[in-house]
């Protein structure tokens, strides 16, 4: 295939998945604007004002980037795991793997469109956080760069895990059991400075730390993490995921026999 | 152009469950064939096919689609190749248009060319009105149709139909014939399993058929035909029979089934005459005949019987 041809490839794949996560948008981008909207008013407005300031902004400021950066986490992930699985599922994926296209090509497809509605929920959430405070921006590039570079790593973390998934209920144990509460406890809510100095030693292990402090860096303007050291740490596991999930898809686990 | 279509040369698999499905076959397709590829459930048909359209690693073996060898330039003989699997294996949710132009996605075609195409094999496959509907909304048969049209929007030159008018009606059945005859005669070539052993004999020139992973039989329809030792034909006659008309020679046995119709079994080397010959004798005036069961039904159970009673025989 030539390189046209290739691109043409990706440009279906992407497009597939776009509008697969477009024609179910009362499961895809509803449930997390309202999810969200919720923490806004009762964590946000509620609960809040009672809290005070943290880092030098109010609490709303405070959690508006770990939220949104919660939601493009949870969705990118979610996105790749529930299509790639019932791509499996309905043996769709018989399409792709009888055509020429390269996996490389069909891996880079699907992780896109997991970073597509990634984004595009974090857009949305963005957007509803506006009700209820104001945002500044303190570094366009670090912020649009580490949103994205989460969303990528999520999204092959999510490919990975339909790979491996052999029913249903496979795909749900990682978010569940691994991706919420290392979410939760990966800076969302509170700053590390907060914790015991043991806790915060332990919270330097959870990667999701590095990504929302970052967000929040490129945004507020504040970081527990030093902003290089996150972005190489982000980088470095993508391509640990990237080469694992080629390696898997080359192999045809799961979906060769 | 390609003179061989397919050459298989000593290809084996064997399972993780240590299940060996193929023990070595070799098997060529010539280029413009309609190739017949038979044998019982569990035969290993499925797995040959699968390994060809990749969906199913190989143990051991050689293959080449169109003289490119698959394990050297996979992607250039994927493009040679279309497939149309025996389970449905789209995306039930999308829309009947969006399942073959995204095909024709897949093998790099520009939006505007895979929508032409699309337009086309639809319509030849009589599926442009539903173009719009969910593809779990179709018919068994539409749905059968639906994975043809996807299959061929890339124009491929060889075409696998595995079991493709499975569950489908006769008469629509018989325009899907009509249509294979017609991308046949396109210069497609086409490789068919069915269990509708009518079926390959009406449209497949050559046959191979393939029973415990072993190939048991390969050679031209023509001449696997003439194997048969015995043809049955039914008659009708036009007048009531009003005697016992039951007669055993060495080349032919005549039965009474009811007052209206007698059964012969024709011996090969005998000819009809001598049957029209006896019934004039008898003053029996026959309004028509057909073939009792079809011949490659006979010769293909005789086959497999034959393979596995020598099995059981060996392994006593």
């Amino acid at each position: 295939m030539q390189f046209s041809q290739y691109r043409i490839a990706l440009q279906t794949i992407l497009i597939k998945e776009i509008r697969r996560f477009l024609r179910i948008w009362g499961q895809t981008l509803l449930p997390p604007a309202i999810t969200m909207g919720l923490y806004f008013v009762i964590f946000g407005n509620l609960i809040g004002t009672r809290i005070g300031s943290m880092e030098g902004f109010t609490y709303m400021q405070f959690i508006v980037p770990g939220l949104i950066m919660m939601s493009v986490i949870t969705n990118s992930y979610s996105n790749v795991t529930s299509s790639f699985f019932s791509t499996k599922f309905q043996r769709s994926i018989e399409e792709m793997l009888v055509s020429p296209i390269p996996n490389w090509v069909i891996l880079v497809g699907f992780v896109l469109g997991g970073v597509a509605r990634g984004l595009c929920v974090g857009f949305i959430v963005t957007l509803l956080s506006l009700f209820f405070t104001d945002l500044s921006l303190n570094n366009l590039f670090v912020t649009l760069l580490v949103i994205f570079m989460t969303a990528v790593l999520f999204a092959l973390g999510g490919f990975i895990n339909a790979m491996f998934a052999k029913k249903f209920d496979d795909i749900a144990i990682v978010p569940t059991f691994i991706l919420t509460p290392l979410t939760y406890l990966g800076g969302v809510f509170y700053s590390i400075k907060l914790l015991p100095e043991f806790w915060q030693g332990v919270s330097l292990i959870n990667p999701i730390l590095y990504m929302v402090n970052t967000f929040r860096y490129g945004i507020l303007g504040v970081s527990d993490i030093n902003v290089v050291t996150a972005l190489i740490v982000v980088f470095l596991f993508i391509i640990a995921l990237f080469s694992w999930a080629l390696w898997l898809l080359n192999r045809g686990y799961g979906i060769r026999s | 152009m390609c003179s061989q279509a397919l050459v298989i040369r000593h290809l084996s698999k064997t399972y993780a469950n240590g299940f060996q499905a193929l023990q070595g076959i070799d098997l060529t397709v010539e280029e413009g064939d309609f190739f017949a590829l038979l044998g019982p459930n569990g035969a290993g048909k499925s797995t040959t096919l699968g390994i060809v359209s990749s969906l199913i690693n190989k143990t051991e073996g050689q293959i080449e689609v169109c003289g490119i060898d698959i394990d050297k330039d996979f992607a250039t003989a994927k493009r040679q190749l279309g497939v149309v699997p025996q389970e449905f294996n789209f995306n039930q949710f999308e829309k009947v248009l969006d399942i073959v132009v995204t095909q024709g996605g897949f093998y790099g075609m520009p939006l505007a060319q895979a929508r032409s195409r699309a337009e086309h094999y639809l319509k030849a496959l009589g599926l442009w009105d539903k173009r719009h509907q969910a593809s779990r909304m179709l018919s068994g048969g539409m749905k059968r149709r639906l994975m043809i049209a996807r299959a061929l929007v890339h124009q491929p030159k060889l075409l696998i139909l595995d079991e493709p008018t499975a569950g489908v009606d006769i008469e629509l059945r018989r325009s899907m014939w009509d249509f294979m005859r017609e991308i046949n005669a396109q210069g497609t070539t086409i490789i068919l399993t069915t269990h509708y052993l009518e079926e390959a004999e009406s449209l497949c020139r050559n046959i191979a058929i393939i029973d415990q992973g072993k190939i048991i039989k390969n050679s031209s329809m023509k001449s696997l035909l003439q194997e048969l030792n015995t043809e049955t034909f039914i008659f009708d006659t036009r007048t009531p029979l009003t005697a016992a008309v039951n007669q055993q020679t060495e080349g032919y046995q005549v039965r009474v089934l009811d007052d209206s119709s007698l059964e012969v079994d024709l011996r090969k080397g005998c000819y009809l005459n001598q049957v029209f010959h006896f019934f004039e004798s008898q003053g029996i005036q026959v309004s028509s005949m057909r073939n009792k069961s079809n011949r490659l039904e006979e010769l293909f159970v005789e086959l497999v019987q034959a393979k596995n009673t020598h099995l059981e025989t060996s392994s006593v």
